[in-house]
């Protein structure tokens, strides 16, 4: 296995980007980890590329469409696609093209663009459900989510004004993130409490916004690490992903047992056998408040149902013990599903190569871990970094 | 470290399989290839890869039907959005990187349950530059003929003469859909669609599922006393702009086989096969992708193909299994299929398709209309 780091992120502004075309923002986000980087195409072997539903840009086989704006013209690239864990799983693959040999420096990209999608981006998820089990009820993603919320606050008995600090405290977090979208440095816990409740106990401030936008990563062997003289590169520790049966309706949503499948995969890499303590700040998927603190607990940075207090006890808070979405998360920065490598694994590698600015956690950090999550409730990537 | 195929599961090809849902259609296909390994996928099977498009499945997100019907439930899975030998590649990869000893590769087609074909392919192109001039996207399989037999010298008789070679030799793969008793000439009077491909330069869709189980070199011991080596794949991408691509020669297989050839060890294509599978979605394209593969130099593959070099028995058997012509088009299946075929073929088990002596042989893939992305795997058996 050889070792692979991060040498270089872009991220582009994340907001209803009506002007440009999917291969446009991919470029946009491109050619930032390029320079990052200070690579050009040509120094490039492979590029790996994630996106969500082909139905949000509109277009069948998306990634084979917006492949020259990965920079992806006579070279080989390959699209992977987890659902919402789509964000951390193709820096994942791009890992192995560079732990296997196949590649020295590869080239991730991921792309979004849910507006052009009418009249929500909503409307694609009328097609995510098994066509006879499920479809007839007409569900949707809030629908099935606030399912989920309402088991893990019952089973651990939490309060929603607990669940809700985390929106608040990612989206004021958020506020120090140069491509936010739904920054508020003022939102409180009765402002998310206040809401207009969308499908009980989900309120509206629960939820990230949908959004448009690219974000890349650029990964590279140890030989061209040191070839490349590069100063502050971050390391790939350990790599994770498990998905779940499709009858989501038949397990319990209390606890996402498959992402802590998924931890166990990558902490095992890492040589990590007490995340709380041997890790020292994450960026849990926040799609909605209450998913940072499940998460949380699937990635065994805490005990079932304790995430809540720790939130509470201002742990979490950038400053806190465990800085937990330092970024702003998906709740703060924005939710173009694959984009939001930027704000998971992309934060990972400014953090800890200290290039976060105002949004550099104060204490001394060595190792980060991310996660995202997707398909019907059941599939999560998993990855470990360190300085 | 070298990765090897210790599994094959294939179901048959057909034009229609109202039957079985494609979850069963996958089922079926992965029992066949674990039984072919003798492994139980709950115990020995550490990752799954989906090669599938949403389209084509469908669905919002088909990733989240894949796993219980290949015995995936809480493992290591994931789809790629490609063909069958770029998710290969992937499997293949992650056991290089030490990650893992056995991975499955799963692709199929349930073209049946397409009721637009042709709306969803043009749903493909550039939405502000091409896809408004609509119309059956084949046209752009008919002016890519014009234009590559133009500049190779080839001509409409002998992409009729491959015709014939697939749907005659498919009449000998128990699996294929298409397989016909039929003449050059009599493929060469059928009508022009998109001038000038005919109806019969065109493959017919299939429905099928294919499933390969890949193993680390320590591991496929214990499967096989000598399984069949994946001794190179590349893949690669030419430009999705119709505009700026390159008509006349597939420079993606011409990537994908540089790559393919530099893992293996090859310097002369042209002599180190003795089987092809070479993807034939038109018929032109069998022609195209040999040239481009290096399999045969511009200018002799007309000659080669009418001296019957390409036949099972010719000097190179190319699509031996009847290829897309023959068996049916399966979508990013088919690259998955020209591998399966490979290995039946070195492993001697082509029954009387058998290609004589077969040590060494190769695939080459395409991912169909409009895309300019295709795969090579190199495939051999012994040390």
């Amino acid at each position: 296995m050889r070792k692979v780091a991060c040498i270089g992120a872009g991220m582009t502004l994340f907001r209803r980007r009506l002007k440009e075309t999917p291969k446009e923002l991919c470029w946009e986000a491109t050619r930032m980890a390029l320079d990052a980087a200070k690579l050009e195409m040509k120094d490039i072997d492979a590029v790996v590329t994630g996106s969500a539903p082909d139905a949000f840009d509109g277009v069948h086989m998306k990634g084979e469409y917006y492949a020259d704006g990965c920079g992806g013209f006579r070279k080989p690239i390959t699209r992977v696609f987890t659902g919402g864990g789509t964000g951390v799983f193709s820096p994942i693959a791009a890992w192995w093209h560079v732990a296997s040999g196949l590649a020295d420096i590869a080239l991730v990209v991921n792309e979004e663009k849910m507006s052009s999608c009418y009249p929500h981006a909503q409307s694609v998820f009328a097609h995510i459900w098994d066509p006879i089990l499920d479809r007839p009820l007409n569900p949707n993603l809030v629908w099935i989510f606030a399912m989920e919320m309402n088991r893990y606050m019952t089973v651990h008995k939490i309060k929603k004004e607990d669940i809700a600090r985390v929106a608040v405290k990612n989206k004021r977090n958020a506020v120090a993130h140069p491509a936010a979208q739904l920054a508020d440095a003022k939102i409180t816990v009765e402002d998310v409490l206040n809401s207009e409740v969308l499908a009980w106990p989900v309120q509206r401030l629960d939820i990230s916004p949908p959004s448009d936008g690219a974000s890349a990563l650029i990964l590279a062997s140890e030989d061209a690490v040191k070839r490349l003289k590069v100063e502050t590169p971050v390391w790939f520790s350990g790599v994770g992903w498990c998905i779940d049966s499709t009858m989501w309706t038949d397990r319990d949503l209390y606890f996402p047992r498959y992402l802590a499948q998924a931890s166990q995969m990558a902490y095992k890499q890492a040589k990590i056998d007490n995340p709380r303590k041997q890790i020292d700040f994450a960026e849990p998927y926040d799609p909605f408040d209450y998913k940072e603190l499940h998460h949380m607990e699937g990635l065994l940075l805490c005990g079932k149902g304790e995430a809540a207090k720790l939130t509470r006890e201002g742990v979490t808070e950038r400053d806190g013990d465990l800085p937990t979405c330092p970024s702003g998360g998906l709740l703060g920065v924005g939710n173009p599903i694959a984009a939001t490598m930027g704000t998971k694994v992309g934060e990972l590698y400014w953090q800890l190569s200290g290039q976060a600015g105002k949004r550099q956690i104060p204490k001394e950090i060595h190792t980060g871990v991310t996660n995202a999550w997707g398909d019907l409730m059941q599939f999560s990537s998993v990855v470990v970094m360190r300085a | 470290m070298r990765v090897a195929i210790v599994g094959i599961g294939l179901t048959p090809f057909r034009p229609s399989t109202p039957e079985f849902s494609w979850k069963e259609l996958m089922y079926d296909a992965a029992t066949r290839a674990y039984a072919d390994a003798d492994l139980d996928p709950r115990r020995d099977v550490q990752s799954f890869v989906t090669c599938a498009e949403d389209y084509w499945e469908g669905f919002g997100i088909f990733d989240e039907f894949v796993p219980d019907q290949l015995g995936a439930a809480m493992r290591p899975t994931c789809t790629v959005c490609g063909d069958g030998i770029q998710g290969l590649a992937q499997g293949a990869m992650q056991i290089q990187s030490g990650l893992f000893d056995v991975v499955a590769v799963e692709s199929h087609s349930k073209a049946s349950d397409l009721l637009t074909y042709p709306h969803i392919v043009q749903h493909a192109l550039d939405p502000i530059l091409n896809k408004p001039l609509r119309g059956h996207p084949n046209y752009l399989g008919g002016l890519e003929m014009d234009a590559y037999l133009r500049a190779s010298g080839n001509t409409a008789r002998d992409c009729a003469a491959v015709v014939a070679k697939n749907r005659t030799g498919a009449l000998k793969n128990p699996i294929a859909a298409y397989g016909a008793k039929l003449t050059a000439e009599e493929a060469e009077r059928s009508p022009p669609q998109f001038d000038p491909l005919r109806t019969l330069d065109q493959a017919a869709l299939a429905d099928a599922g294919v499933v390969l189980v890949l193993a680390s070199e320590r591991k496929a011991r214990q499967f096989s006393a000598n399984p069949v080596w994946l001794r190179g794949f590349g893949w690669g991408t030419d430009s999705p702009n119709l505009e700026a691509r390159d008509w006349t020669t597939a420079k993606y297989t011409e990537i994908a086989a540089a790559a393919a050839y530099r893992m293996a060890g090859i310097t002369k294509p042209e002599k180190a096969f003795q089987v092809a599978e070479v993807e034939d979605r038109f018929s032109y394209k069998e022609l195209q992708h040999l040239e481009a593969a290096g399999l045969s130099k511009k200018g002799e593959t007309a000659k080669r193909l009418k001296k019957g070099d390409f036949a099972v028995g010719g000097g190179l058997a190319v699509n031996p299994s009847g290829g897309s012509l023959g068996c049916g088009y399966i979508l990013d299946a088919s690259g998955l299929h020209r591998v399966a075929e490979v290995a039946l073929q070195l492993r001697g088990e082509a029954g009387s398709r058998q290609v004589h002596r077969a040590r060494n042989g190769v695939a080459v893939s395409w991912r169909g209309l409009p895309t300019a992305t295709g795969g090579v795997a190199v495939l051999g058996v012994g040390k």
